[in-house]
């Protein structure tokens, strides 16, 4: 293959994964299956690759892609289902649904461009396993192969194939619903899905494991369908919250790590952060204050804000992230919230007011014996208060149960350091 | 429309209040559930409901071999056993799972959903 | 007369396993099997069931229902599908469930129906 043509592949190949989450929903509300969606749309990417290059020589892609591929997509199907005879229950059903006439009314979210959001419920329902929530999400609606999703996990292939041929199995079998809850489930289950673009989001941020300490196409996947379910559904505030608390977090991302260490936010060169993001982020906090319905995410998101508002660390309004963190705490009552409002404390009260809550904490909830950040901030505390053989135990504690390569580099730097 | 096996579990030999803390609670979670038992019908939902008796009555039956050979027990050996199930048909799961919540508040226990893959 | 659960028990694998002319054959069986159920008139329902797998567990005894992926029981093999029948004593449902368990190429547990189904 000659290097321009495997660029077209390429550019074909970035079109396709662009418009897969689309695609499939549209395949999906058409066809009623999820296999027969995923097969019509492979189909289509090969005549793509086949086509694509002769008919549009210059770019190599189509004005309108999108309407090209499910145009191609939808005949397959439908010449597959001819060709297999109607075999099977299945297929007769979904050619019966094929038909021309209109779809049965879905309330307000009645446009095709809502397909993505119905695929999005169904593949967050909370009968799924929530590891294959985040699966089938970043498979349907985020175009990624399940070679991509296993290396993301850091799990065998066959282990995620397994887990997303599942998770299909019980959707099909069981008839969990292609549609938009009703407006009283309808809280619930956003929450479902946005949980399922934040640990996507944060396995991105904070990845396990030996390799990259940031995965940017998790972070960049749960952006991208965090976007559209904004797009989606723009009134809801929790919804706006979480796009703007990872637009905040992503903003950070570049200045976040150096030379393989994990750079804390104070010590971070405030001139490298995205101030596209940072801008677009604050316009969406206003957004949410402006609605006033608060949430977990919009506080996370509002919490953020501040941090990104301070052109340095000095300058951070402190005492507005604590009562940001007291409001969180109302509607997310957990010892880690409750930790890092303890961080906040360090900086408007002390470190020894700090420490003293953050063992207070770890009496209430052993749990957080297990989770590093208790442990690196109970460190970095001793550290400050010059009480270095405790904090040096700490160091230790946190390196052993931390799991991400450019925290681990700095809390052994820092653990060196002491004196 | 689906049908869906909605099943409840319990140890193979129930107490005295059949697993209920006292006989007022059971009292009640019996007409609770019979409450439940009438929505279902009124609403269109209900095929079968029924209480099984204990697991220790259980018996095997195996009659693939010229005759039949008889052992006594249940099938599985585990703690808990199935113990009643209702059947409903419904459009979804998110209606199965919407009845299982119900069933399950008004007979105090976990509610197991499962499709049938169809009816005889 | 009192109502049977006919159940049969088994687990996916295992199931995948059988080559498709002794699946036929035993479905045919099973028809024949049913037919003669309803024939005697103690028919009360009869199902097979999707794999464990499509199953959820739900809990809701508390505010909001709390949903689990997966079957209830963590066992190897899981009920597969079962009768119902209501017939007059314990043998006769032993009877018939030494027929259905010919028919359907697995044992069959027998287990009585509380004495006023809510049925």
């Amino acid at each position: 293959m000659s290097a321009t043509s495997s660029t077209t592949a390429q550019a074909i190949e970035r079109v396709f994964r662009e418009e897969y989450g689309r695609l499939i929903a549209s395949l999906v509300r058409r066809f009623g299956d999820i296999d027969i969606a995923e097969e019509a749309a492979g189909e289509a990417l090969v005549a793509a690759l086949e086509k694509w290059p002769q008919q549009y020589p210059d770019s190599g892609v189509p004005p309108n892609p999108g309407a090209w591929l499910t145009t191609t997509a939808g005949n397959r199907a439908i010449d597959r289902l001819r060709r297999e005879k109607l075999r099977d229950d299945k297929h007769r059903q979904a050619v019966d649904m094929y038909d021309d006439t209109p779809h049965e009314s879905l309330g307000v979210f009645e446009s095709n461009e809502d397909d993505r959001l119905r695929l999005m419920f169904t593949c967050c329902h909370p009968a799924l396993a929530p590891e294959a929530r985040i699966a089938l999400t970043l498979r349907l609606l985020g175009g990624l192969t399940v070679e991509e999703i296993a290396q993301a996990f850091l799990v065998p292939e066959t282990t995620m194939g397994q887990r997303i041929t599942r998770a299909k199995k019980k959707i099909a079998a069981a008839k969990i619903p292609y549609r938009v809850p009703a407006p009283e489930d309808l809280p619930a289950r956003v929450a479902t899905v946005l949980a399922v673009l934040f640990l996507v989001f944060n396995e991105g941020y904070l990845a396990s494991g030996d390799g990259e300490p940031v995965r940017s196409e998790l972070t960049g996947e749960a952006i991208r369908l965090a976007r559209i379910l904004h797009g989606l559904m723009p009134g809801e505030p929790e919804v706006t919250g979480l796009l703007a608390l990872l637009l905040l977090t992503e903003a950070r991302r570049e200045a976040r790590v150096r030379h393989g260490e994990l750079v804390r936010l104070d010590d971070q060169d405030r001139g490298g952060w995205d101030r596209a993001l940072i801008t677009e982020g604050h316009a969406l906090v206003r957004e949410c204050l402006a609605i006033n319905r608060p949430g977990r995410y919009q506080l996370l998101a509002a919490i953020n804000a501040v941090h990104t508002d301070a052109p340095t660390a000095e300058t951070t309004d402190w005492s507005q992230v604590v009562a940001l963190y007291d409001q969180l705490l109302t509607v997310d009552p957990s010892p880690i919230v409750a930790l890092n409002r303890a961080v906040a404390i360090a900086e408007l009260d002390g470190p020894e007011v700090a420490l003293a809550q953050v063992d207070r904490l770890v009496e209430t909830a052993p749990v957080l014996s297990s989770y590093h950040a208790l442990h690196a901030t109970r460190a970095d505390l001793l550290r400050r208060l010059g009480r270095s053989t405790d904090a040096r135990e700490a160091y230790d504690a946190a390196l052993a149960v931390c799991d991400n390569t450019a925290e681990r580099a700095y809390l052994t730097r820092r653990r060196g350091e002491l004196v | 429309m689906t049908h869906y096996l909605l099943s409840v579990h319990g140890p193979a030999e129930m107490e005295e209040f059949g697993g209920y803390p006292s006989r007022e609670a059971m009292e009640q979670s019996f007409a609770d559930t019979g409450r439940f038992n009438d929505q279902l019908k009124a609403d269109g939902y209900w095929v079968f409901a029924g209480g099984l008796q204990s697991a220790t009555t259980a018996t095997l039956v195996d009659g693939q071999g010229e005759t039949p050979v008889v052992t006594d027990g249940p099938y599985l050996e585990t703690k808990e056993y199935i113990a009643g199930f209702w059947v409903i048909d419904a459009p979804d799961l998110d209606v199965a799972l919407k009845l299982a919540a119900e069933g399950s508040k008004a007979c105090r226990g976990v509610v197991e959903v499962r499709p049938f893959d169809g009816l005889a | 007369m009192t109502q049977y659960l006919l159940a049969v028990h088994g687990n996916e694998e295992d199931f995948a396993d059988i080559a498709p002319e002794t699946m036929q054959e035993m479905f045919e069986s099973v028809d024949r099997f049913n037919q003669k159920v309803r024939d005697a008139g103690i028919w009360v329902f009869a199902g097979g069931l999707e794999p464990a797998g499509t199953a959820t567990v739900v809990d809701g005894q508390g505010d909001a229902p709390v949903m689990t992926d997966g079957p209830y029981l963590e066992t190897k093999e899981h009920l597969g599908g079962f009768w119902i029948i209501d017939v007059p004593d314990r043998d006769a449902a032993l009877q018939w469930a030494a027929e259905g368990s010919k028919a359907c190429q697995g044992r069959v547990e027998v287990r009585p129906f509380q004495a006023e189904p809510e049925a």
